[in-house]
């Protein structure tokens, strides 16, 4: 079974048609690259499969489920602008996803933030953007979910970190969940992923594996989007 | 080990010459148990999916072995190490003088000129 699955999937914002007839599938065990133009319909597929946004015509399904409270226990998502409490402290954080999530890995979560140099006892307002984006992602990496929606996860942090979230998407593989990643930094991430989504005007461009893209083109998928998507 | 990819190659495939480079070279040595793969993909920095296919690969040419639950083992078949080395130190050569000929040597002229690099490399070594 697939672990997101979209049929004729549309969503429009007033006039303006974010995705037309997107069919698009994921499975299990697959970290897959979302990638498209600004405003391709990237976020807009991941609100729709995280349940924050609900699609106006067509089929969404994450593990099966549609998306609602029973989906959203197999999803762990990182919106793309920071979203936590910035009163809190990163050990009273850790505290509220323990009680939201019951599959929250504390143990996983408070290794990454010593990995990182992160005070727990620091408040999330001291922080830097980076710092928050670091510890956003930490608590997003440490659920054991089937589905993790990561929208941008590398943009707003420096070059060294941004290896240690890759590995840290390498180290937590599950072979039974599945990571999808949107971002514009695809060299970055290319090495990581086992097939690249590319997505253009809310419809899907292209699906293939990284290193079929790589065997038929003999070109990156970095350059392979420069080319086809090219202004 | 030092990772490193092209953008005009397939990620495996690259990982396949690389574990090969750190057989041949003995990062990897005969007989020695490899790290799992989730271990090699964290550290090459690739996905885990890919690392296990290149791994594939290599068993499927007889360069490193798996047991069932023991993981997988570079071989002990020193011959075959010996032939892998020869195979690569071949692509190397053909990349070269490809290379050259492009910039539009003759073959007396490459031999030539290798034996004096050669040459004048074992000079500044024996000197320093």
């Amino acid at each position: 079974m697939p672990v997101l699955e979209c049929k004729e999937l549309c969503k429009s914002y007033g006039r303006t048609p974010a995705l037309d007839r997107l069919t698009v599938s994921i499975e299990p065990g697959r970290i897959v690259g979302l990638l498209g133009p600004n405003g391709s319909g990237k976020t807009t597929l991941i609100k729709l499969a995280s349940g924050l946004l609900t699609p106006d015509a067509g089929y969404i399904s994450v593990c099966g489920l549609p998306p609602g409270p029973e989906s959203r226990k197999n999803i762990s998502f990182l919106p793309e602008r920071t979203a936590i409490p910035t009163w809190m402290s990163a050990k009273q954080l850790l505290d509220f996803y323990g009680d939201f999530y019951a599959d929250f890995r504390r143990d996983a979560a408070e290794e990454m933030l010593a990995h990182l140099n992160i005070f727990p006892h620091q408040r999330i307002k001291q922080m830097s953007k980076g710092t928050r984006e670091k510890v956003q992602l930490i608590l997003v990496m440490s659920r054991a979910a089937k589905l993790y929606l990561l929208d941008e996860p590398i943009g707003g942090v420096d070059p060294a970190t941004r290896d240690y979230i890759l590995s840290t998407i390498i180290g937590n593989y599950n072979p039974e969940a599945a990571v999808v990643i949107s971002t514009h930094l695809i060299a970055d991430v290319e090495k990581v992923l086992d097939e690249v989504i590319f997505i253009h005007q809310g419809r899907l461009a292209l699906q293939s594996g990284v290193d079929e893209i790589r065997e038929e083109k003999g070109m990156s998928v970095d350059a392979l989007f420069r080319e086809v998507f090219k202004c | 080990m030092q990772w490193q990819f092209s953008n005009d190659a397939p990620i495996y495939t690259q990982l396949i010459q690389q574990i090969k480079v750190g057989i041949v070279a003995g990062v990897f040595p005969p007989g020695e148990r490899l790290p799992s793969v989730r271990d090699l993909a964290t550290e090459a920095g690739v996905n885990p999916n890919t690392m296990q296919r290149a791994l594939a690969e290599l068993e499927r040419d007889g360069l490193v072995y798996s047991q069932r639950t023991a993981g997988r083992f570079v071989t002990e078949d020193k011959t075959m190490i010996q032939q892998a080395k020869r195979s690569l130190a071949e692509r190397h050569i053909q990349v070269f003088l490809e290379a050259m000929s492009h910039l539009g040597f003759q073959r007396e002229e490459i031999l030539a000129l290798l034996e004096q690099e050669m040459k004048e490399e074992g000079e500044t070594h024996a000197s320093a």
